[in-house]
């Protein structure tokens, strides 16, 4: 047996299962949330605001909406599913399972991601009952979608590892991500900065993210696609090799 | 041992991190088909020698060979081989018993077979509450729920951490037959416990743990022997200032100020010299307010054993 693909796949379904069992929460509350966004900002507050970049302001949020559900909700799939069996002790079967690293982490990541990728595309449709949406280039943007979700699922997973209590497990997305995200133009282009915050803000990578998706929207985003795209890819193969540095030295997996 | 080793360990050891030194070199070698017995107290390195050969803990040193798959080297081969029940009850609580025995079978890369999850569930007595979620069943429902995963991928070697701590006894019958069972299908069974009972009734070799070191390997017979000796206590109605000449053959230890005598004797042996001691202090009209045997329990064997070690280095 050279690769265990009925293992990747035990864990897989295992993790979307328990998803389905809570399949109301994981849908209604994005929906719910969105809902809000949308009669706060793009209704309320949006139709005070001017257009950005030929954008309505309704729309403009779209993307910046979706990736904060789709990075917060990655990390809390992918650090929830690996971090309660260490809480319950039910990862010693996995440990003693004649699974790879490669393989655990496609399992768990596989669903986290798409889970996430599945609720970003809810909040999407949900978007579009509120504003007109048209997306240039939705292959790119789907592209994008998943290859986010993947990425903050893997950086859910190391924090799932990491996390010795509920509270660290909360830590890191409520204290750094979030911030982060709202501080990325999620809701505001950056050009509406001043200078030196436009200047401090290139230093947030979520930036590289959010604009990245919003130009596979509107073709146009805060910094260049090139960036967007090497600050993924930056970030995926940072996460890849902490993962790879975990197993190899059994982080709090193994003693 | 005509059978080759299914299970080789050399030389293997295990510190902590915290500079516990769990255990010391170790050898041990278990024939294929075999049920073997680790005897030891709490903290002795049971659990550690088990989660080393499983995958769960790294050795520091050592080589562990799984039906020749060394466990570090070929992990997949090892660790397929192996069906593991660990002491502690740990399971999901939302799945159903169904569910994560069938999620076991794929862990492990076996193909789906739901025949053969029936079939063992059906044996654990399981069957019944497939579809109940897990933390509705009871302890020793959870216990056999453990023990259909570690079957549910067809292992050859079968890991049963203390199976019957905590367990009724109508479980713990049915782990016993189930057992028996197993090891004519062939599987080789290596289990842990406190209880005599259960070595003396499953096993056909035991090994002896003691502070991380195996201090003992025998055939369950001999090591029966040497449990099998008993303490006969008289309360004596008057003290006694010393043992009187009629009573020199045998070997009697005075021991209260005088108020009890003292006989070791072997319980298994065809004359244990009970019935003519006590003809013969009644003879010397030497009578006694009450007597009892007991039995050296595991835990003495333990200490004694340990006090030759330590004597010996």
């Amino acid at each position: 047996m050279s690769f265990n693909g009925y293992g990747v796949w035990a864990i897989y379904r295992f993790e979307m299962a328990r998803a389905l069992r809570t399949v109301w929460q994981s849908i209604v509350t994005p929906v719910i949330t969105t809902a809000l966004y949308f009669v706060v900002f793009g209704s309320a507050i949006g139709s005070r605001m001017t257009e950005i970049d030929g954008t309505a302001y309704g729309a403009f949020i779209v993307p910046g909406l979706i990736m904060l559900s789709l990075f917060t909700q990655s990390i809390f799939n992918a650090s929830f599913g690996i971090y309660f069996p260490k809480f319950t002790g039910t990862i010693y079967e996995m440990l003693s399972a004649p699974v790879s690293p490669l393989e655990i982490v496609l399992g768990y990541v596989g669903a986290a991601a798409t889970k996430s990728v599945v609720l970003g595309l809810i909040i999407l449709a949900t978007a579009a009952f509120f504003v007109p949406l048209q997306i240039l280039h939705p292959m790119a943007m789907l592209a994008m979608l998943v290859l986010i979700a993947v990425t903050f699922s893997l950086f859910g997973f190391i924090i799932g590892v990491w996390a010795q209590s509920f509270e660290q497990l909360q830590f890191i997305p409520m204290l750094i991500v979030t911030p982060l995200t709202f501080l990325g133009g999620s809701f505001y282009s950056i050009d509406m900065l001043p200078p030196v915050w436009r200047t401090i803000t290139l230093f947030n990578p979520v930036v590289y993210l959010i604009s990245g998706f919003r130009w596979t929207f509107f073709g146009q985003g805060d910094v260049s696609l090139v960036w967007s795209l090497v600050a993924t890819g930056g970030f995926l193969l940072t996460c890849l090799g902490v993962i790879a540095w975990i197993f190899r030295t059994g982080y709090r997996l193994k003693t | 041992m005509a059978a080759p080793p299914v299970l080789s360990i050399t030389g293997l050891t295990k510190t902590y991190a915290s500079g516990l030194q769990a255990l010391k070199p170790v050898d041990l070698q278990i024939s294929k088909g075999e049920i073997f017995a680790l005897l030891g107290p709490n903290g002795a390195g049971k659990t550690t020698l088990i989660s080393i050969v499983c995958g769960i803990v790294t050795p520091s040193g050592g080589k562990v060979l799984v039906d020749g798959c060394d466990i570090i080297e070929d992990y997949r081969g090892a660790r397929q081989k192996i069906g593991l029940v660990p002491q502690e009850l740990t399971t999901d609580a939302f799945e159903t018993v169904l569910a994560t025995v069938t999620f076991s079978r794929g862990l492990f890369g076996k193909a789906p077979n739901p025949a053969h999850i029936e079939k063992v569930l059906r044996s654990l007595s399981l069957w019944d509450k497939r579809n109940s979620k897990i933390m509705t069943l009871s302890g020793g429902m959870k216990r056999r729920v453990l023990i259909a995963k570690a079957l549910s991928h067809e292992p050859e070697i079968l890991f049963l951490d203390e199976p019957t701590a905590g367990v009724d006894v109508e479980l713990r019958r049915d782990m016993w037959a189930l057992v028996r069972e197993l090891r004519d299908q062939g599987v080789t069974i290596i289990l842990t416990t406190h209880y005599i009972e259960e070595a003396e009734e499953m096993a056909d070799r035991v090994g002896v743990i003691s502070k991380g070191e195996l201090i003992l390997v025998e055939d369950k017979t001999t090591l029966m022997q040497k449990l099998g000796k008993k303490q006969l206590t008289l309360n004596l109605q008057e003290p006694l200032e010393a043992l009187p000449e009629g009573l020199s053959e045998w070997p009697l230890e005075l021991a209260a100020e005088g108020h009890e005598i003292r006989y070791v004797f072997d319980a298994n042996a065809e004359r244990t010299g009970v019935p003519s001691l006590l003809r013969r202090l009644a003879d010397l009209g030497i009578g006694f307010k009450d007597l009892n045997t007991t039995q050296s329990s595991l835990e003495d064997i333990f200490v004694s054993l340990v006090h030759e070690e330590g004597r010996a280095a």
